[in-house]
């Protein structure tokens, strides 16, 4: 006689993902955790569609007469890879997705200020990807990310205005974040969640979200303006019309110079909880973590001037920026030092999110110091336009910001799915990111050095054995980020479920509320009553790792 | 959070300053004032500009933190000018020869 068992089925508790069911409760759902989710998959596709020109990239510079494309279409190649994961993965990926599902949650609020307004947010950024990818599909353009004038706006005979078209209107989705951040901040924060409270991850959003709101109008306007040239051709940047084309650059990167903080403080925040959560300590210094994060975004509007060094730009203009470039360097270190004095004596623990902590500091440390070679003018004029620069913002915005952001979304994943990933799998992946990425933008550093170009379909035959270094690297780095894609997809159906603190980690989200969290997040309104981070204290955290 | 209910007169009084502003600028347009009548120009836009952040945008009833983050917004932008500025006035100027 056969015995069968069945295996008992446990009804889950009512959480943001059981709560509803259908396209119309993720559509129109005001549930901030539900939007950062319709975040997490959208900045996805568009990073598999921004990886894919990188692909056609690195494949024609296997050969330096370019294997597959003409000229003009790697033109369009490099120009769609920037834009693409700069407006559409970049910039929303840490506080859209991570900053959305935590900011509530970690000061203890049942939503954001102004749900609603999240919602449109998001919107905007779809409609805006959709122009984006409307742009590439009927043929694409070809000015660089960088929209440079008069090139944009007299001569290119590509889809300038329905991608700034793009850019504009994802411009306004950020606007919308940091507004909401900011007042949510200010405004909703627990009982006995003082400013000094805040977890480090709060703070640095708060600083984002300042650089977003003051700075995203400036360059909406600087497209309005690109726009109003094209299409009517007012003479504010092209010479031929009595307009100035450095005036272009001065507000490009009066926006695009912070924009680059906007991409890199919330990673920073993500690494200020991986590196004392993995480090059962207390953060070392909070109070000069927290405003390094205010400085970097006030230091950060002080310097775009190194843009322009070589553009026709005053000299004595140019000694001033570059000077107020190095200081951006003192409140960056600080956060390095404080999370490496944290570590010291710390009781570390190598899981998956603190292998992406340490790549981080790593990677983020030689794309921050590479940028003091930049701010010094007399080595910019050397390394200008070439593929020195391309190295030093892969490390910050790639090594840093993307690796901040696996780092954070696999700490977060527990919270957010209720359910664990395989650790193993994780781990090798990490590494392998690690490995492709440095063997991609390493060689780049030499390469630009050197004195190869960057935006260019060929190059000296001298350069090959480098190129065909740096595409290798790329087709390893495609693998890493593959393999976390794969594994996360099943874990977040079949992965073992998550306890509500795996990590044995301190903060409200891991402590008042449960995995996968409510929809209003807390079944009763938390009282802080202990500072962040307060691993001293923490129960248990002794025992199982002590 | 309490909101101040501002008479609809107020309104209509500082619409009627702002048209009036509007012919005032007009008509110092027709003066030959040279490089005053820009000065003039832009101090009665700024003037209008305050008329309806104060009244129409309410920061005369709001709390300071909210009056911190407009004046904020103006230092942005000053720092936007003062920046592109220093680099145009400074274009000119010749590099000091060698004092060494």
């Amino acid at each position: 006689m056969n015995i069968t068992f069945e295996q008992p089925k446990i009804k889950e508790s009512p959480n943001y993902l059981n709560i509803r069911y259908g396209w119309r409760s993720w559509l129109l759902t005001t549930d901030h955790k539900r939007i950062a989710l319709l975040y997490l998959f959208s900045i996805t596709a568009f990073f598999m569609i921004g990886g894919a020109f990188a692909v056609g990239m690195r494949l024609n510079l296997t050969s330096p007469n370019g294997l597959l494309f003409s000229p003009e279409t790697y033109n369009k190649l490099f120009t769609m890879h920037g834009i693409i994961m700069i407006f559409f993965f970049l910039i929303p990926s840490i506080p859209a997705v991570l900053g959305n599902f935590l900011i509530p949650l970690m000061i203890g609020a049942r939503d954001l200020a102004f749900p609603r307004i999240n919602l449109l947010s998001w919107y905007l950024y779809i409609i805006g990807g959709i122009v984006a990818v409307a742009a590439v599909a009927s043929g694409g353009v070809d000015t660089g990310w960088t929209f440079y004038a008069p090139f944009s706006t007299t001569y290119s005979n590509t889809h300038v205005i329905m991608t700034a078209v793009a850019v504009f209107v994802a411009g306004f989705s950020s606007i919308l974040t940091g507004l909401n951040f900011i007042v949510t901040i200010h405004k909703m924060r627990a009982p006995g969640m003082t400013w000094f409270r805040l977890p480090l991850f709060v703070w640095s959003h708060y600083a984002t979200s300042i650089i977003q709101v003051l700075g995203t109008p400036v360059v909406a306007i600087t497209i309005v303006l690109l726009g109003l040239e094209r299409l009517f051709h007012a003479g504010i940047f092209d010479p031929k019309l009595g307009g100035d084309p450095i005036l272009f650059q001065h507000l490009f990167w009066f926006y695009s110079h912070p924009a680059v903080y906007i991409m890199i403080l919330p990673g920073m925040g993500v690494i200020s909880e991986l590196v004392t959560c993995f480090s059962h300590k207390t953060v070392f210094g909070y109070g000069f973590v927290a405003f390094s994060s205010v400085a970097i975004a006030v230091l950060s509007f002080l310097v775009w001037g190194h843009h322009l060094f070589v553009s026709g730009q005053s000299m004595y203009a140019g000694l001033i920026f570059s000077l107020l470039s190095f200081m951006v360097a003192v409140p960056s270190a600080i956060k390095v030092f404080n999370w490496t004095a944290t570590m010291y004596r710390g009781s570390i623990s190598y899981d998956t999110p603190m292998l992406y902590a340490f790549g981080f500091i790593g990677l983020f440390t030689i794309g921050g110091l590479t940028g003091l070679f930049l701010a010094t003018v007399a080595i910019d004029v050397h390394v200008t336009d070439t593929y020195f620069v391309v190295a030093h913002f892969h490390y910050t915005m790639v090594g840093g910001m993307v690796m901040a952001y696996l780092g954070g979304i696999h700490f977060w994943f527990p919270k957010i799915t209720g359910r664990m990933y395989p650790e193993g799998w994780a781990r090798f992946a990490a590494l392998v990111v690690f490995v492709g990425f440095n063997l991609t933008f390493f060689p780049q550093f030499i390469l630009g050095y050197l004195g190869m170009p960057r935006r260019y379909a060929t190059y000296a035959p001298e350069f090959q054995s480098l190129n065909v270094l740096s595409s290798a690297g790329a087709s390893i780095l495609g693998v890493g980020y593959l393999i976390p894609m794969i594994y996360l997809a099943w874990a977040w159906n079949r992965g073992p479920r998550a306890p509500a603190n795996p990590w044995g980690a301190k903060g409200l989200e891991w402590e008042k509320s449960p995995s996968p969290p409510p929809t209003f997040n807390f079944d009763e309104m938390p009282v802080v009553t202990e500072n962040a981070y307060n691993y001293g204290a923490a129960p248990g955290a002794t025992e199982a790792h002590g | 959070m309490t909101h101040t209910i501002v008479p609809a007169k107020v309104y209509v009084g500082v619409w009627a300053v702002l048209i009036a502003l509007t012919f005032t600028t007009v008509a110092v347009s027709k003066l030959e004032l040279g490089e005053y009548n820009f000065i003039a120009a832009m101090t009665i836009a700024v003037a209008k500009a305050t008329l309806v952040v104060m009244f129409f945008m309410h920061l005369k009833q709001s709390s300071s933190m909210v009056r911190l983050f407009v004046v904020a917004g103006l230092f942005w932008l000053a720092i936007m000018f003062v920046f592109v500025l220093s680099d145009y006035l400074s274009r000119g100027w010749q590099p000091i020869g060698q004092w060494w």
